[in-house]
């Protein structure tokens, strides 16, 4: 588990720097695709709109891999329930676009949601207020998710639960939270969620130019995230880091409050997911509460395993290619994509137990 | 018919002559006005004649005719005589609300006496909510000649009923102390709307409503504590299989679900293979545990084997890897069964109801589940603590290398018990079967419940399972009732989380040198 340093390459030129321009010149890549899309209709390098927001879906499905890599690779904290804090974003962003449909809604009602008329709500109840500011609402994307995050972690890393008892743990709260937003009363929409949103900061949803804002933000949330992660795990306190995730006791033994460096990590860790769920909501159109699964947590953590837990640029990689071989698959067999989840849980773990980062670096070794 | 006919005419012939007059000067009065009609109808239940329930019976159907004075019943016969009579230019009987009020009552006098104690019983309840002081002497004549238990039980109600309407004080209060043994919702209601008619016995009426209420309490609380037991026997079934392969050897196995779930599908296969031997479908239950256990068992042996074995030392990526299995398992039987749910019949013995004394239901396949999760959990314990198998076992666990120069193979020993955990949990999916859908995802709804379950219990302790199981069953069901299924669930996920603050190694931890391996 020591490399973390990365290995020399060949020629001199050294293997981090080699990272970062490949990193760069595919963001850069990533960056022309909105601006292929407005090619004309014949051209032989335009982008259709559904590759634009398929990729900007995975662009987010990214930094939630990222998330998921600083918690599990770096800090060897297994969470079953990323998705839940993803989820958590992901309503909060929806509870805002909800608020902005205003007197546009079916039964026409000035303030509240479809829904709610439906359900015989009068007015808006008191955790809906303030969701009409956008800054609020991103505000909220992030504390939500961070604060359950801490307070979760704080409850667990104290009393020195770790390994598989807080994976299943994560599990059970993500569990219960879609328990619980199924139901009609929690005021979220039960299993309808939310949908048919129809702008955001003014901009209609269903426009070119809102997919390519859309798509332009989760590519720098993707960067900045990359950058923030990076920087973490280059310093000390990713040093400390690792060594939590290889010897916990023998880091207390030394002196290192230990729950407080793990509680830091989970926590910015939630808020990076809640931050790519606001995101994806606005992309894909809907959020309901199947986004808190325990199988979609799951899915995203056997993205970072695929990718090569880590190492960063791994999980962003795992995620891109197991999310391109699902859309790809599931649409000429989809009988045939459990099988090869199935299969890549058990491959992965048995014959690369490094990913597919590793299995470069082997090559460049 | 004929028979019939004779009866009847000899019922007649036994009859006192009075009541035989009364019975034929009151069948002129059906052909008359609304008025007249409902006056008969009142002579005719008062007199008790069992003749009289036929006509009464054909009038509230709408099926009596009437040429002049002359009734004639549905089967063309002269109510008065019983012989065949000339039914041209008969035309039916009509009736209002009021003579249909008369006949409730009157009918459910009749059938009081009826010779069937069904008809009997439902007689007693229809008297119960008729409610009036005129059926406290039938009622009085009919608990005398009562041989049937619960019938005289039902009676004496509807008699207490009565008695609360009659004009005299000293008759009501003798109501209202029967009414205070009962222990029904109907009872109360009713001591309740007396208190409001009659002032002055407020005090007698109180006491009995406080006695009602105790014993609906009882009643309450006796069924929670059933419902909980039910749903923590279940927990303990899927539980117990993970106590084994998670607390026992410490390998974390996500594809259990999917265990419990091939469980189900083979009972529903041995049902499928037997629907061609009539004589032993009935068995099919019984015989899908064997099966169940040896499909699941050799599914885990093989999964130990083949894979997990390969990954000791590594819970999580154990974890992840397990995940898959049990995708791959649940694909592959939606793909040969179909997504929709299978149908695995109960056999007779195990359908109905049971009846405890204090109005107590309980449903038997629930029952047979609870003694079914505790014959397993007997099972399981004599496995680990009787046996060779149990020993070997207990040795690796403690210490595996110690172990092996005692000349135990720990590689056969880890396949076993792995095996003998994923048995248990097939075992606990034929009794699923009954309580639940068989679907692929069968599994999958159990999981999280039952590493609650094991975490809460204590890890590497049957007793604890057992503890956690039943504690968590019981718990959920209380909740319930003010909260609902789902936060009551939340709910309890939450209370273990804060639970385990307390207490990091569960109810029974394990002590010493075990507990930090």
């Amino acid at each position: 588990m020591s490399d973390i340093t990365a290995a020399p390459a060949p020629r001199g030129i050294p293997a981090r720097l080699l990272i970062r321009g490949a990193v760069i010149a595919a963001i850069a890549l990533l960056a022309l695709l909105p601006v292929l899309n407005t090619l004309p209709a014949g051209s032989a390098l335009r982008v259709s709109d559904f590759t634009v927001a398929v990729t900007g879906k995975w662009i987010c499905y990214g930094v939630l891999a990222l998330a998921i890599d600083l918690a599990w690779g770096y800090a060897g904290i297994l969470s079953l329930g990323h998705g839940a804090f993803f989820a958590l974003g992901g309503y909060a962003m929806g509870m805002h676009l909800m608020r902005l449909i205003g007197p546009r809604g079916v039964y026409g009602h000035p303030v509240l949601p479809d829904f709610m008329v439906f359900l015989g709500y009068k007015e808006l109840p008191w955790y809906w207020l303030g969701f009409d500011h956008f800054p609020y609402a991103i505000l909220m994307a992030m504390l939500v998710p961070g604060a359950l995050a801490f307070l979760l972690g704080w409850l667990s890393f104290r009393s020195r639960i770790t390994g598989v008892y807080f994976s299943i743990i994560t599990q059970a709260m993500t569990y219960a939270l879609m328990l619980a937003f199924f139901r009609n009363d929690m005021g979220f929409g039960g299993n309808n969620g939310f949908t048919d949103f129809k702008e955001l900061l003014g901009v209609p949803l269903n426009t070119q130019g809102a997919r390519a804002g859309l798509f332009y933000a989760a590519l720098i949330l993707l960067a900045g995230s990359l950058i923030l992660c990076r920087h973490i795990t280059s310093t000390k306190l990713g040093r400390v880091l690792v060594a939590v995730r290889d010897a916990e006791s023998r880091v207390r033994f030394l002196g290192y409050s230990v729950t407080s460096f793990k509680l830091s990590v989970f926590t910015l860790s939630a808020v990076l997911a809640g931050l790519a769920g606001a995101l994806y909501v606005p992309l894909v159109g809907i959020i309901n509460p199947g986004e808190f699964a325990p199988g979609n947590s799951i899915e995203a953590v056997i993205w970072v395993a695929v990718g090569g837990r880590g190492t960063l640029v791994g999980a962003i990689l795992g995620a891109f290619s197991v999310n391109a071989l699902k859309t790809w698959l599931t649409s000429f067999a989809p009988d045939l994509w459990l099988f090869v989840l199935g299969s890549l849980f058990v491959a992965v773990t048995l014959f690369l137990p490094r990913g597919l980062a590793g299995l470069f670096r082997g090559r460049t070794k | 018919m004929l028979r019939i006919l004779l009866l009847l005419a000899f019922l007649a012939g036994a009859l006192p002559a009075a009541a035989q007059d009364a019975f034929i000067e009151a069948l002129p009065g059906l052909a008359g006005a609304f008025g007249t009609q409902a006056e008969a109808v009142e002579r005719l239940g008062a007199g008790g004649d069992p003749r009289a329930l036929p006509v009464l019976r054909a009038l509230s159907d709408g099926q009596l005719r009437k040429r002049d004075t002359l009734i004639i019943l549905p089967n063309g016969t002269d109510a008065a005589t019983g012989q065949p009579a000339d039914a041209a230019g008969a035309e039916t009987v009509r009736i209002n609300n009021r003579v249909r009020a008369a006949l409730r009552g009157a009918l459910g006098r009749l059938q009081l006496v009826s010779a069937n104690p069904d008809e009997r019983l439902a007689a007693a309840d229809s008297v119960f909510r008729s409610r009036s002081a005129e059926n406290i002497a039938p009622l009085e004549a009919a608990i005398a000649r009562e041989s049937v238990p619960r019938v005289r039980e039902r009676q004496e109600l509807a008699l207490a009923a009565s008695r609360l309407v009659a004009p005299d004080a000293a008759v009501k209060r003798q109501g209202i102390a029967t009414l205070g043994g009962a222990s029904s919702e109907d009872a109360r209601a009713l001591l309740l709307e007396a208190r409001a008619t009659n002032p002055d016995l407020a005090a007698e009426v109180d006491a009995a409503v406080a006695a009602i209420d105790g014993r609906l309490a009882f009643k309450r609380a006796a069924e929670t504590l059933f419902q909980g037991l039910s749903l923590g026997s279940v927990l303990l079934l899927a539980a117990l299989g993970l106590a084994i392969t998670f607390g026992v050897m410490g390998v974390i196995n996500m594809a259990h679900g999917e265990f419990v779930m091939l469980g189900a599908y083979t009972t529903f296969m041995v049902q499928e293979a037997l629907r061609g031997i009539p004589w032993l479908l009935p068995w099919s239950l019984p015989l899908s545990v064997p099966a169940a256990f040896l499909v699941a068992g050799l599914a885990g042996a093989v999964l130990e084997r083949g894979l997990i074995r390969h990954l000791y030392g590594r819970p999580l990526e154990t974890l992840l890897m397990t995940f898959g299995v049990g995708m791959i398992l649940q694909q592959a039987v939606r793909l040969a069964f179909g997504a929709q749910n299978r149908e695995v019949l109960s056999p007779a013995w195990m359908q109905g109801t049971l009846s405890l004394p204090g109005g107590i239901l309980i449903t038997q396949n629930r029952l047979w589940v609870i003694v079914f999760s505790l014959l397993v959990l007997a099972l399981a314990f004599a496995a680990i603590r009787l046996t060779r198998f149990g020993l070997e076992m207990r040795a690796v666990v403690q210490n595996r290398r110690t172990a092996a120069t005692m000349g135990i193979r720990t590689g056969r020993v880890d396949a076993l018990t792995f095996a003998f955990g994923s048995g248990i949990a097939g075992m606990a999916g034929v009794a699923l079967s009954q309580i639940d859908n068989v679907s692929p995802n069968l599994g999958t709804g159990y999981i999280i419940d039952s590493f609650m379950v094991v975490v809460f219990g204590g890890v590497g302790s049957l007793v604890g399972t057992l503890v956690g199981a039943m504690g968590l069953g019981v718990l959920n069901k209380i909740i319930e009732p003010w909260a609902g299924a789902v936060l009551a669930k939340v709910a309890v996920l939450v209370l273990i989380m804060l639970f385990i603050q307390r207490r990091p190694r569960g109810l029974f931890a394990l002590k010493g040198r075990a507990a930090d391996a």
